[in-house]
């Protein structure tokens, strides 16, 4: 029996490597995916909190966090693509026109 | 150390390794690839946490989805001519400080948990035929899948919907923003 402290801290370490990864890479694209291990973070709390209580609701949330997920990296990488197209480069640093 | 405790050290082992891979990665298919990784080790642990249905939506969503989204992309905008470029934003080190904290509040915090847990004596799960079965008209159906739908449609039928809805206007948008002729509107 893996104890809930197993999951939580696994999950903890998830979440900070993906805001590390958002916070560090120049690349649309891979910080579009650290937002990515940001959501399986929260899932993984959510099934280990489901299964600690015996409760179906943490599954349940589970699978919105998924569509929404899929919505996001879709809409996402569909934005990406379309900076592409304007700016045809995809780092970070080049859209920058909102920076005072 | 159970044969569960050793999977699961396994698993987050592997989901540890994508994650940093992730990170530190100069070519996005790469990371694409650790992502994949990790994507999959999680699909493992939702098994050993007893959410099989979960397990099974989230290989066909992220690995089957998002993947395939994720790498389509990477050969449209075509990422590998900037490889002479730096990767690595010039505020990492400060990125890693913020990290760090981060992980050290929310670690102490969990410390601090487990201490209250353990004097309270809250360490064992609860019963897993509770999550993988469900009583339909009085007869108890098995089955996690079962159990997941049953409370989807009856419980959560509104949200259900309204994901839906979400992911109609995703789709709309997705191709919205994807057509060629947005150039000529602005």
């Amino acid at each position: 029996m893996v104890p809930l402290t197993h999951y939580l801290g696994l999950s903890l370490l998830l979440f900070a490597l993906g805001i590390v990864g958002v916070l560090v890479r120049r690349n649309l694209l891979t910080v579009l995916m650290s937002i990515e291990l940001m959501l399986n973070a929260v899932n993984l709390n959510l099934m280990a909190f489901s299964r600690q209580l015996g409760d179906l609701t943490g599954q349940i949330f589970a699978v919105f966090v998924i569509a929404v997920a899929a919505g996001e990296a879709a809409i996402g990488l569909a934005i990406i693509i379309s900076l592409y197209r304007l700016k045809n480069s995809v780092n970070l640093d080049d859209a920058a026109e909102m920076k005072g | 150390m159970s044969a569960a405790l050793v999977l699961f050290w396994f698993l987050a082992a592997l989901v540890v390794v994508g994650a940093v891979g992730v990170v530190v990665m100069r070519q996005p298919v790469h990371s694409a690839l650790f992502l994949l990784l990790s994507l999959v080790a999680v699909a493992g642990l939702f098994v050993l946490a007893h959410g099989e249905f979960l397990a099974a939506v989230q290989i066909l969503v992220y690995a089957g989805g998002i993947m395939v989204l994720f790498l389509f992309t990477i050969m449209l905008v075509n990422v590998r001519r900037q490889e002479k470029e730096r990767f690595i934003h010039r505020q990492a080190g400060v990125a890693i400080l913020v990290g760090l904290a981060l992980y050290a509040v929310l670690a102490g915090l969990l410390l601090g948990e487990v201490r209250t847990m353990a004097a309270h004596d809250l360490g064992s799960a609860a019963d897993p035929v509770r999550l993988a079965s469900t009583v339909v008209d009085g007869v108890t159906v098995a089955g996690n899948s079962q159990a997941v739908g049953w409370s989807l449609y009856r419980e959560y039928f509104l949200p259900f919907e309204i994901a839906s809805v979400f992911l109609l206007v995703g789709m709309i948008g997705a191709v919205v923003l994807g057509k060629r002729t947005m150039e000529k509107v602005d």
